[in-house]
């Protein structure tokens, strides 16, 4: 008995008798798979730019003979946006009998890490949604993934369709080094603003009107709390939701174009400026003060909103896609919505910008019907039915017009607003591609009271001087 | 007297071993572990292999890598947080596998004096559990208990303890230890089924000799259990600590590396580099010095626990 347990325990260690030569072995086996793959990784199929096409568009699919039109998007967790992808791709299919798409759907995370591998595949989906900024797009482009849509845009009108500031963030330099520039790689469905969900019965019981700038939001905190009311609802367990606390906060206090500068590596500014070590120093004050959320740090942002939409705060901070839930739980007719004002009067300043960029494969072997489906899911007709599912459009049809008092009218207001007149900052993770590891980071500790403003403003700087130097 | 046994036993069997070690390799024995090697080879030893080539490059996961040498080594053992990684993980050996153990060997000394424990698999199935649900469901779980207006600050509000509520999972001082904790309850269950396993083996003359020797439940466990069960805590502490050491699951649901990077570990670290700051290279290095590391640590405690010699 006592030898069996023996061997049993044998079982599990490495070795004994043949130590030194299964190492041996081991040593073989190694050497001989570095001599299999001795070529470097990324070289290969993926290595080879294909040469953009040329030559003139067919815009009409029908002509194209039998096509199937692979998709892969990440519209599943809106239910809105999911319920207007098969609508418009049923619709399309009605269009053109022709062509059957295949949608592939993920949750954006799963998109973000399986995106990669399927494009660097030898048969990529042909049409994808791609994420805007340098650890994707631009890692994309830089690897001769997508192809450059300018024709179709030519072609189609994007390009006067869209505000060039949307347009911008899809474009990207041929080298996928500079952002915002060059060739278009994309177009987007939906668009996106980060602002103040308020519950228009708390602010009535507690006597604060709801705010429209920046200082009216700050004043009503204290007020708020003052009546024995938890003002803001904030859970930042998943990181992110500090990035648009601090966001909204910054592009009021450093404004608008100090923050376009920071983001877009433009006129030398740094990130220790004294309208972000303001907004660093805000919201802390806040966190100190008890303005959000008991224990934020350990709380999902997801808990947060139930508090929200459960009638235990005033407000909560949150981007426009967070509008579906929460009219469904407290009520269209009773939250409001407001992108914060820099000053009375002035257009409201927020962080935002679009959704995911869709774009064209650079070995789908159907460029010209890919551009048509592209055009097709964002034409006038596309975007009336995007906002009829409760989502944003990010080009809303001038008809199109939500009862008056819901939550989805104040979004289609500030959304016309912001994106119009100019009043649109992008989200400070687009940085450089650590910046949401070093911003989100940072944030807790010093939401924690770990970090000093300026401490704060720091650990952002080195990141971007880094970035700088090694691009 | 149980101790002794043991080690004649042992020293036996090494010598009677001992004239086998140099007989000829009989290399037909290879023929029988070659689908088994085959498999391994596919599905271990070429990614293996891949994953160090690939250390050795800078490659964001898709355009054309360059090489880099030692480089990406060079910045880990610069790196401050991945530094700070390993320190965690220290931590979370305690969580994983000191304390399991330490809680597994005390409930065995205790069920060992139960003459015949009624419904036995009902309890090892029960403990077992939390060894079979998916770790995301366990720490989805342990997230609603950890919640600031959660499971766990309830009951302490209850008791009168309100000062100590806390968001155990988003301070900074109680992250670390809260995931640890996670660790324990995971692991207790497959410690104690592998100590119930080496109990059962142990002779009950051994038992016997102890009480007629007038060994109370202290010492007849240091005398007869605890020496009997030495290859199972080896294999115990194996597989905890590994468990600890490769942690990413529990750290990615519970805090994504958070408050600030109090609960970082490397295993997180490899899946950020890789999948969201695009330094697949980096990544890379830093599997392959995790690899390093429980490979030693296993070598270590075989070697300690007598179970390689």
């Amino acid at each position: 008995m006592s030898a069996d347990r023996k061997r049993s325990v044998r079982g599990i260690a490495l070795g004994g008798t043949d130590r030194r030569l299964r190492v041996v072995a081991v040593a073989a086996a190694a050497a001989g798979l570095f001599a299999v793959a001795a070529c470097a990784p990324g070289t290969g199929a993926t290595g080879t730019k294909r040469a953009a096409p040329s030559g003139p568009v067919s815009t009409d699919p029908a002509k194209a003979g039998k096509v199937t039109l692979t998709e892969w998007d990440q519209n599943t967790s809106d239910s809105g946006m999911n319920d207007a992808t098969e609508a418009l791709n049923k619709a399309f299919e009605k269009k053109y009998p022709n062509v059957t798409i295949k949608r592939v759907s993920r949750s954006f995370q799963d998109l973000k890490t399986t995106l990669k591998l399927a494009l660097s595949s030898n048969d990529p989906p042909d049409v994808v949604q791609a994420n805007q900024g340098y650890p994707d797009m631009g890692a994309f482009v830089k690897a001769g993934l997508l192809t450059p849509v300018n024709r179709y845009s030519d072609v189609y009108g994007w390009g006067k369709a869209y505000p060039a500031e949307l347009l911008n963030l899809n474009r990207f330099s041929a080298d996928g080094k500079t952002w915002r520039t060059g060739d278009l790689y994309g177009i987007s469905q939906t668009g996106e603003i980060v602002g103040v969900y308020y519950n228009k019965a708390v602010l009535k019981k507690l006597g604060v009107a709801p705010p429209v700038t920046y200082a009216d939001f700050a004043a009503a905190l204290p007020k708020v709390k003052a009546k024995g009311t938890l003002p803001v609802a904030f859970g930042n367990s998943d990181k992110s939701p500090a990035i648009q606390l601090f966001g909204v906060t910054n592009a009021n206090t450093a404004g608008k174009q100090t923050v376009r500068d920071l983001v877009f590596d433009e006129h030398g500014k740094s990130w220790t400026n004294a309208g972000s070590e303001k907004a660093a120093t805000t919201i802390q004050s806040w966190a100190k003060k008890g303005y959000l959320s008991p224990g934020f740090n350990g709380m999902t942002m997801d808990s947060a909103q139930t508090q929200f939409t459960g009638g235990k705060t005033a407000f909560m901070l949150n981007g426009t896609w967070a509008q579906a839930d929460v009219q469904q739980k407290l009520g269209a007719g009773n939250v409001g919505f407001v992108a914060l004002a820099p000053s009375a009067g002035a257009t409201p300043v927020t962080q935002g910008g679009e959704g995911l960029a869709w774009s064209i494969t650079s070995k789908s072997k159907h460029p010209d019907v890919a551009a048509a489906y592209l055009n097709f899911i964002t034409n006038p007709a596309a975007m009336t039915e995007i906002a009829r599912t409760g989502a944003l459009p990010a080009l809303p049809p001038a008809s199109y017009q939500p009862p008056k008092g819901t939550v989805a009218a104040d979004i289609l207001a500030y959304w016309r607003k912001v994106s119009t007149g100019d009043g649109l900052v992008p989200y400070l993770d687009y940085t450089t591609p650590t910046f949401y590891d070093t911003l989100t980071t940072g944030l807790q500790e010093l939401l924690a009271g770990h970090l000093t403003p300026a401490a704060f403003g720091k650990q952002l700087q080195t990141d971007y001087d880094t970035f700088r130097k090694n691009r | 007297m149980a101790v002794d046994a043991r080690t004649a036993t042992r020293r036996d069997t090494a010598q009677a071993g001992a004239p086998r070690r140099r007989r000829r390799i009989q290399w037909v024995g290879y023929l029988y572990i070659l689908p088994a090697l085959a498999v391994l080879t596919v599905f271990l030893l070429v990614p293996l292999g891949q994953c160090v080539q690939i250390s050795l490059y800078h490659w964001d996961g898709l355009s054309p890598a360059t090489w880099a040498g030692v480089a990406n080594y060079v910045d880990l053992a610069r790196d401050p947080v991945l530094r700070s990684g390993f320190g965690h993980t220290l931590v979370l050996v305690v969580g994983f596998a000191v304390l399991p153990i330490l809680f597994a060997l005390t409930l065995v000394a205790v069920m060992g004096r139960a003459v015949k424990l009624r419904g036995l698999s009902v309890y090892r199935v029960v403990l077992f559990l939390p060894q079979v649900i998916a770790s995301v469901v366990v720490a989805t779980s342990w997230v609603a208990i950890y919640a600031p207006d959660g499971v766990l600050n309830g009951f302490l509000a209850l008791i009168g303890l309100k000062m100590v509520t806390r968001p155990w999972l988003g301070d900074f001082g109680t992250a670390l230890p809260a995931v640890g904790l996670i660790g324990t309850w995971v692991e207790i269950g497959l410690c104690l089924v592998l100590f119930l396993a080496g109990v059962a083996q142990i002779p009950r003359e051994l038992y016997e000799a102890a009480r007629l020797d007038g060994a109370g439940i202290v010492r007849e466990f240091f005398a007869v259990t605890l020496p009997g069960l030495r290859g199972q805590i080896a294999v115990a502490l194996t597989l905890t600590v590994i468990a600890a050491f490769k942690t990413f699951d529990l750290v990615y649901v519970t805090t994504h590396g958070g408050p600030g990077t109090s609960t970082v570990v490397p295993a997180y670290l490899i899946y950020d580099r890789a999948f969201n700051l695009s330094q697949v290279g980096s990544a890379c290095a830093v599997g392959v010095v995790l690899t390093a590391v429980i490979l030693v640590i296993t070598l270590v405690i075989n070697r300690v626990s007598g179970g390689g010699e």
